[in-house]
């Protein structure tokens, strides 16, 4: 979707603020916030491009405005409202009870030990999104390619600033979860991934685009359609 | 659309309401957050990363292992997971200097650099460095790339994770792996900031 997330090229948001020695977590609320992604993630509310998409959803303004784990909170809650594991009026009421008791406790649980055990495995041995599939790859190194120029309304990874424009593929990956797929509810169908070099120039114009720079982008294969076939040396 | 943006106070709120229809379920406890918390905060950091490149800057063939298979070699070191499955390390050499990025959320490899800072999830770097990077690494990092050194961003669009091996500092012959690592900073991995300075 063409929302106000893909923000590659934007100008006119003002310099970066750089803090020094900030903590991991700025505000208590960001620790479980954090924590509920992978929790949400094991109980099946959503994958990780469709929790991107959730986020990209959100009401603009805030998503440019508010602390960065606000928008986990957006994405987390709509998922779990729509996997049927929340009821939203019962959190509204929740809500209400926490803004004027914050320090009322959670609810008394049992601790699990296999909650536990999940954290520890799953940190080292990571979600891998590598998928085999039986589709050729439609490109090589060294590839000319052009990106499509369509902007399709769900979630997508073509940032619009590579959009109709030509690079030259610098490597192939294997394949691996389409986001446009995923990211719609819509399967995995693994796609070959590539990185595909643009200079500066073809992205900004003569004059504006760097003359000694490039950007590195990845894109699945159903994004680009060949310009010209590598040099073979 | 409301256009407001919440408070804090609304957020934490509204975070403390749903993390307890979610301990209700099963789904987290607070163990889970201690746990989670404890591993970005004192288990999972940039250290990671700075042994990784003192390690290829001390030893060869690692460093060739490492640039043909990051998550290979990582792993050889005990360094893997989450948001990292498939890592690329990009070399910086006297000719090109290279910095990371994720122009649509915030994609970081977080196995050798932790959780990213806030600047780095955060609109105005994610909008400008693909556009005026070097404009980007000078008045907002005091980095300056030399024009005759070539620029390369590269924008974390799919699961691959890239992160950049930084130049090995002369002056360091003969130093261990331990020493050269303390000289790796977060930003030299990003691609933002140099490796500390070595004492003359």
């Amino acid at each position: 979707m063409n929302g106000v997330f893909d923000l590659g090229g934007t100008d006119g948001l003002g310099p970066v603020s750089v803090v020094e020695d900030e903590p991991t977590f700025v505000a208590e609320w960001e620790k479980p916030m954090f924590t509920m992604f992978p929790a949400c993630f094991r109980a099946g509310y959503f994958g990780v491009d469709s929790f991107r998409h959730g986020i990209e959803k959100m009401d603009p303004a805030v998503y440019l405005k508010a602390p960065y784990y606000e928008h986990w909170l957006y994405s987390i809650e709509n998922a779990a409202i729509a996997a049927g594991a929340i009821d939203p009026a019962e959190l509204d009421r929740r809500t209400e009870h926490y803004l004027h008791n914050p320090e009322a406790p959670l609810p008394d649980h049992e601790q699990s030990q296999e909650l536990i055990d999940f954290v520890n495995a799953v940190v080292p041995a990571g979600a891998p999104a590598k998928r085999d599939t039986d589709k050729a790859a439609r490109f090589v190194v060294g590839d000319v390619i052009r990106v499509t120029d369509v902007s399709p309304y769900g979630h997508t990874r073509r940032a619009r600033y590579v959009r109709g424009k030509v690079g030259t593929v610098v490597a192939q990956h294997g394949s691996f979860i389409y986001p446009d797929t995923a990211g719609n509810g819509l399967g995995e169908n693994p796609e070959h991934v590539y990185t595909v070099r643009f200079t500066a120039e073809e992205l900004w114009g003569t004059g504006i685009g760097d003359p000694n720079g490039s950007v590195h982008f990845d894109v699945w294969d159903p994004y680009i359609e060949l310009v010209t076939e590598g040099a073979q040396a | 659309m409301s256009f407001q943006t919440p408070s804090q106070e609304e957020i934490a709120a509204r975070v403390k309401a749903l993390e307890s229809m979610l301990i209700e379920k099963g789904v987290m406890t607070t163990s889970m957050v201690d746990r989670i918390v404890d591993i970005y905060e004192n288990e999972v950091g940039p250290q990671l990363g700075a042994k990784v490149v003192a390690k290829a800057w001390a030893d060869p063939d690692f460093k060739q292992r490492l640039l043909t298979d990051a998550t290979g070699a990582c792993k050889e070191l005990g360094i893997s997971g989450l948001q990292g499955e498939d890592m690329v390390v990009l070399e910086d050499t006297g000719t090109v200097h290279h910095a990371i990025v994720c122009t649509l959320c915030s994609c970081y490899p977080w196995p050798v650099l932790g959780l990213p800072p806030n600047w780095y999830k955060e609109p105005q770097y994610r909008a400008r460095i693909v556009r005026e990077p070097r404009k980007v690494l000078a008045e907002d990092f005091g980095y300056e790339i030399p024009r005759t050194t070539e620029i390369q961003i590269w924008d974390s669009s799919s699961e691959m994770r890239y992160w950049v091996l930084p130049q090995r500092p002369s002056g360091t012959d003969g130093w261990s792996e331990d020493q050269l690592a303390a000289l790796v900073t977060r930003d030299s991995m990003i691609g933002v900031g140099p490796v500390k300075e070595v004492a003359a």
